[in-house]
C-alpha cells in the first residue's frame, strides 16, 4: 500500500539472512524512502551478490544505475545522504544508507533513512556492508494509480480521524515513544543494570515530560515531526545541549530526532545512567553510525555487569572503567563497537553469543537474549503474554512481531472477545489480567498474524491495534485495500496471507537450526526470567517471575494454534491448509 | 468574504500528506510531483515550509500571460488557468515569486492551486493546521496577535533585565 492514499504508508522493509541470529533477518523503518522508491517505479528490490568496491544504487523513474561510492565510504548516515543529493543535484533524493557500523560489519548495524528512521533489528546494515553497498538512492515523479481515488481519499480521512481520536496516539503525538518508558518505568517494567533490577530511580531528567521540555526549548513549541503521510507525528526534534560531555564529543547544538523509548533503555535504564545529555548524545551517535540502539545498549550493559563481576577486567577494556552509571564509558563503548576498536569493542561487535564464547567464564549466563538477539529494555516477568511473544518471535527476541501490548489495559472481557474472535472465531479463555497465563497464547498468535499483515501492507503499527484497542484492525483493511488497489480481499484472506508468511519464516528458521528448548536458538527465555524475581515496582510487579511449567504449557498451546507439532514444526495438514504444499523448504 | 490559505510553517510536521491528497484530488493518482502545494524541507535542521499559491492581488502570472489565460475566480478569489486559451508558454512559471505555478510534462500543461473550489483538501487533511483556510482579514488579525504577544514578552524580559540590573 506504500505511497497510496491509505494512511501512513511510509514503511520500508528489509530482509536477508541475519548475521546476528543466523535466522530470519527482517527490519522495518518509516520515513520517506519507500514512497520515493515507489514513485521511482519500484516496489521491491532484490539485491544479489557483492560489488568489488563500494557502490550505491541510483534509482530514478524506472531506471537503476550502479554508481561509485568510494568517496562516501567512511561517512556517517546523514553525511552520506546529503552527499548523494549534492552529487546528483536533487534535494528530493531519499536514500537508505549504512553508516560506519555497517561498513565495519557490526552484526547489528542498521539500514537508515533520513535523520533517524532506522531499519534496526537483525543487522541488515551489516548485510549491506558485506555487499559493499553504501546506499540505495531513489527519486521519482511517476504516478501511483489509485483504483478508486475519491473513495480512497474519503476513507483515508475517516482512518485518520479514527487514529488521531485515540488518546494513546494523541499522547504519542505529544511526547513520542518516551511516554511508554515513563509509564513502564513507574510501574517497574523496564530492565535496568542488565536485568538485575526493573526500575530506574532518580530518572527525572530523562522522564518523557522533561525530554519534551528540552525539545520545545531547543526546537520551538511545535516540536514534533512525522513520517510520510502520518498524522500521529510520534517523534520529537531536539538539539544537543551545551554540556561538558557534549563538548567532549564535539556535538554541542547538533540537530537530531527522537530519542525513542529504546534509546531511553539503551542509554538510561540498562546502563544505569540518568543524564539527559547522555541520552541525547547516545541517540545521536547510534543514528549517525547506523547501529541498533537496542542491541548496543544491551550488549554494553551486559559487559558492564561482567566488568563489575570481575569476568571482564580493566585489561580487557583497555583501561575503561566500565561500571554501571559511567556515562562517558558508555558513549565511548558505542564508538569502540561501531569502529571495532580495542579487543572488547571488536568482539562485542559480533553480537552477544559469539562474544560470550570468546569471553568464556560463565559470561553467557548473564546474557539476556533469544535466538542470539538481545531483548527490548522491558521486563516481561510480570507479563507472561509479552514473555511468550519475545520467546517465539521469528526474528529473535522481538516486541514488534507479536506483542499484545493492549494486554496491559485490563480491557473488559467483551471488548477482548470482540478483538480476538475476528476474523477467526475463538471461544477459548481470555483474561484481562496481564499477570495471567490463561488465554495468552491465543492473544500472541492473533497479534503475530495482525502485525505480519500490517508489515505486509506497508503501514505503521501505530495505525493498528498495537497500543490502542479502538484502532484499525482486520475489518478495516479490506476497504483501504480495495479503494487503493482494486483488490478485493476479506479479513480472513488477509489473515491467511499473514499466517502463510509466519509459517515460511518458521520454515526458514527450522532449516537454520531452530530447536524449541535450545537456549541459543530456541523458543525460550534467559534463565533469569524464571529464577530471579522482580525486585522493584508496583505491588503486582514485585516478586514476579515466569513460571516454567506454565510457560511450557503456553508454548504447547501456541504451537497448537499454529498447527505445529510439539517441536514447533508445521504439520503436513498445516501446509495443506495454507496451500504451502509445494513450498520446497519444508523438505529440508 | 474571500478566504486565504494561511500557512504556519512552525506547525508543519513535514509529513507531506497535503502533497499526496492534492494529487489524488486533482489528478486521481498519488504523485507529489503533481501537487499544487509543496513542503520545502531543510531536513538537517528539522525545518519544513509548505509553499502554495498566495492568489496575489496583483498576480505576476496573470499580468505576464500573453493570451490572458490566467483569470480570477469570482467566488473563491483563486487565480485560475483557462486551458482553452492557454498556449503552454510557461511565462507564468518564470515570474511566480513562490514557485507556485507548476508544469506537468506528461499532459504539457501548467497547473496551480485552485483552492479546490473553496474546500482545500490540504487544509482538510492537515490535523496540526499548518495549512489553514481562513478569512483574509482573520489571517492578519491572528498574525497581529502573535506579534503583540512576542512584543509583550520581549517587553517583560527587557523590564526584568533592567530591574535586575
Amino acid at each position: 500500500m506504500v505511497a497510496t492514499c491509505a494512511s501512513a504508508t511510509a514503511r520500508t522493509h528489509v530482509m536477508a539472512k541475519s548475521p546476528l541470529t543466523n535466522m530470519i533477518g527482517s527490519t522495518n523503518m518509516g520515513g520517506f524512502f519507500a514512497p520515493e522508491l515507489a514513485w521511482a517505479g519500484f516496489h521491491h528490490l532484490v539485491i544479489k551478490g557483492k560489488a568489488a568496491k563500494p557502490v550505491y544504487l541510483w534509482i530514478h523513474n524506472g531506471e537503476i544505475e550502479i554508481r561509485d561510492a568510494s568517496y562516501l565510504w567512511g561517512k556517517t548516515t546523514t553525511e552520506t545522504e546529503w552527499a548523494i543529493r549534492e552529487e546528483l543535484g536533487d534535494e528530493e533524493i531519499k536514500s537508505a544508507v549504512i553508516g560506519p557500523a555497517g561498513e565495519n560489519l557490526v552484526r547489528f548495524a542498521n539500514v537508515m533513512t533520513g535523520i533517524k528512521n532506522s531499519g534496526g533489528r537483525t543487522g541488515m546494515g551489516c548485510v549491506m556492508g558485506s555487499k559493499n553497498l553504501k546506499a540505495v538512492a531513489a527519486r521519482g515523479t511517476m504516478d501511483i494509480k489509485i483504483a478508486h481515488p475519491i473513495d480512497a481519499l474519503e476513507y483515508n480521512k475517516q482512518f485518520i480521524d479514527q487514529i488521531t481520536s485515540a488518546k494513546v496516539n494523541q499522547t504519542q503525538g505529544a511526547l513520542g515513544t518516551p511516554f511508554i518508558w515513563g509509564a513502564t518505568n513507574s510501574w517497574g517494567g523496564v530492565r535496568t543494570r542488565n536485568f538485575q533490577y526493573n526500575q530506574l530511580e532518580y530518572a527525572d531528567e530523562v522522564e518523557p515530560e522533561n525530554i519534551d521540555a528540552w525539545s520545545k526549548k531547543s526546537c520551538g513549541e511545535y516540536n514534533m515531526t512525522a513520517c510520510f503521510g502520518c498524522q500521529v507525528h510520534c517523534r520529537a526534534k531536539y538539539k544537543i545541549p551545551d554540556t561538558t560531555l557534549a563538548q567532549k564529543f564535539g556535538l554541542v547544538g547538533k540537530y537530531d530526532e527522537g530519542p525513542e523509548y529504546t534509546s531511553q533503555g539503551a542509554f538510561c535504564s540498562e546502563p544505569g545512567c540518568t543524564k539527559l545529555d547522555t541520552l541525547l548524545i547516545g541517540n545521536h551517535l547510534v543514528n549517525q553510525y547506523g547501529v541498533d540502539n537496542l542491541e548496543i545498549g544491551s550488549i554494553i550493559s551486559w559487559a558492564m555487569e561482567l566488568y563489575e563481576l570481575g569476568i571482564l577486567t580493566s585489561k580487557d577494556t583497555d583501561g575503561l572503567d566500565l561500571k554501571f552509571g559511567n556515562d562517558e564509558a558508555l558513549l565511548e563503548m558505542v564508538n569502540r563497537i561501531c569502529y571495532r576498536k580495542g579487543w572488547l569493542g571488536d568482539i562485542l561487535a559480533d553480537g552477544g553469543i559469539p562474544a560470550a564464547e570468546k569471553i568464556g567464564k560463565n559470561s553467557f549466563n548473564y546474557l539476556v537474549q533469544v535466538k542470539g538477539m538481545n531483548n527490548l529494555h522491558s521486563d516481561e516477568r510480570a507479563t507472561p503474554a509479552l514473555a511468550l511473544n519475545i520467546a517465539t518471535a521469528s526474528r529473535g527476541s522481538d516486541h514488534l512481531r507479536s506483542r499484545p501490548a493492549i494486554d496491559l489495559y485490563h480491557l473488559p472481557q467483551d471488548v477482548m472477545r470482540r478483538i480476538y474472535s475476528s476474523p477467526v472465531p475463538y471461544d477459548g479463555p481470555l483474561s484481562s489480567d496481564q499477570r495471567e497465563y490463561i488465554g495468552k497464547p491465543w492473544q500472541v498468535f492473533w497479534h503475530e498474524n495482525c502485525y505480519m499483515a500490517v508489515d505486509c501492507l506497508g503501514i505503521c503499527k501505530y495505525h493498528t491495534v498495537f497500543l490502542g484497542a479502538t484502532l484499525p484492525n482486520f475489518e478495516d483493511w479490506p476497504k483501504a485495500i480495495y479503494y487503493n488497489t482494486g483488490l478485493e480481499m476479506t479479513p480472513k484472506e488477509i489473515w491467511d496471507v499473514a499466517e502463510r508468511c509466519n509459517n515460511l519464516e518458521r520454515l526458514f528458521n527450522l532449516r537454520e537450526g531452530l530447536s524449541r528448548d535450545d537456549p541459543k536458538k530456541g523458543d525460550t527465555l534467559s534463565h533469569r526470567y524464571f529464577d530471579e524475581p522482580c525486585r522493584r515496582g508496583a505491588p503486582d510487579v514485585i516478586g514476579a517471575t515466569i513460571d516454567r511449567k506454565k510457560f511450557k504449557e503456553m508454548i504447547d498451546e501456541f504451537y497448537e494454534y499454529h498447527g505445529w507439532d510439539k517441536n514447533g514444526v508445521p504439520t503436513p495438514e498445516t501446509f495443506k491448509r495454507l496451500g504451502l504444499d509445494n513450498e520446497p523448504s519444508h523438505l529440508l | 468574504m474571500e478566504k486565504v490559505l494561511m500557512i504556519d510553517y512552525q506547525k508543519c510536521t513535514g509529513c507531506r500528506l497535503c502533497e499526496l491528497v492534492c494529487s489524488v484530488k486533482h489528478d486521481m493518482v498519488s504523485n507529489p510531483a503533481r501537487s499544487r502545494i509543496k513542503v520545502i524541507k531543510w531536513e538537517s535542521e528539522g525545518l519544513y515550509v509548505p509553499v502554495s499559491c498566495q492568489q496575489c492581488e496583483d498576480a505576476p502570472c496573470m499580468n505576464i500571460c500573453p493570451v490572458k489565460a490566467v483569470f480570477r475566480d469570482k467566488d473563491t478569489g483563486a487565480v485560475m488557468v483557462n486551458y482553452s486559451v492557454c498556449i503552454g508558454c510557461r511565462s507564468c512559471i518564470a515570474v511566480c515569486p513562490f514557485g507556485a505555478m507548476n508544469f506537468n510534462p506528461l499532459d504539457k500543461k501548467v497547473f496551480k492551486c485552485d483552492l479546490c473550489s473553496g474546500d482545500p483538501q490540504c487544509v482538510r487533511f492537515c490535523n496540526v493546521k499548518a495549512v489553514d483556510y481562513v478569512d483574509a482579514t482573520k489571517e492578519s488579525s491572528i498574525k497581529k496577535r502573535d506579534a503583540a504577544l512576542k512584543i509583550s514578552q520581549a517587553g517583560k524580559l527587557g523590564a526584568t533585565i533592567q530591574y535586575e540590573g
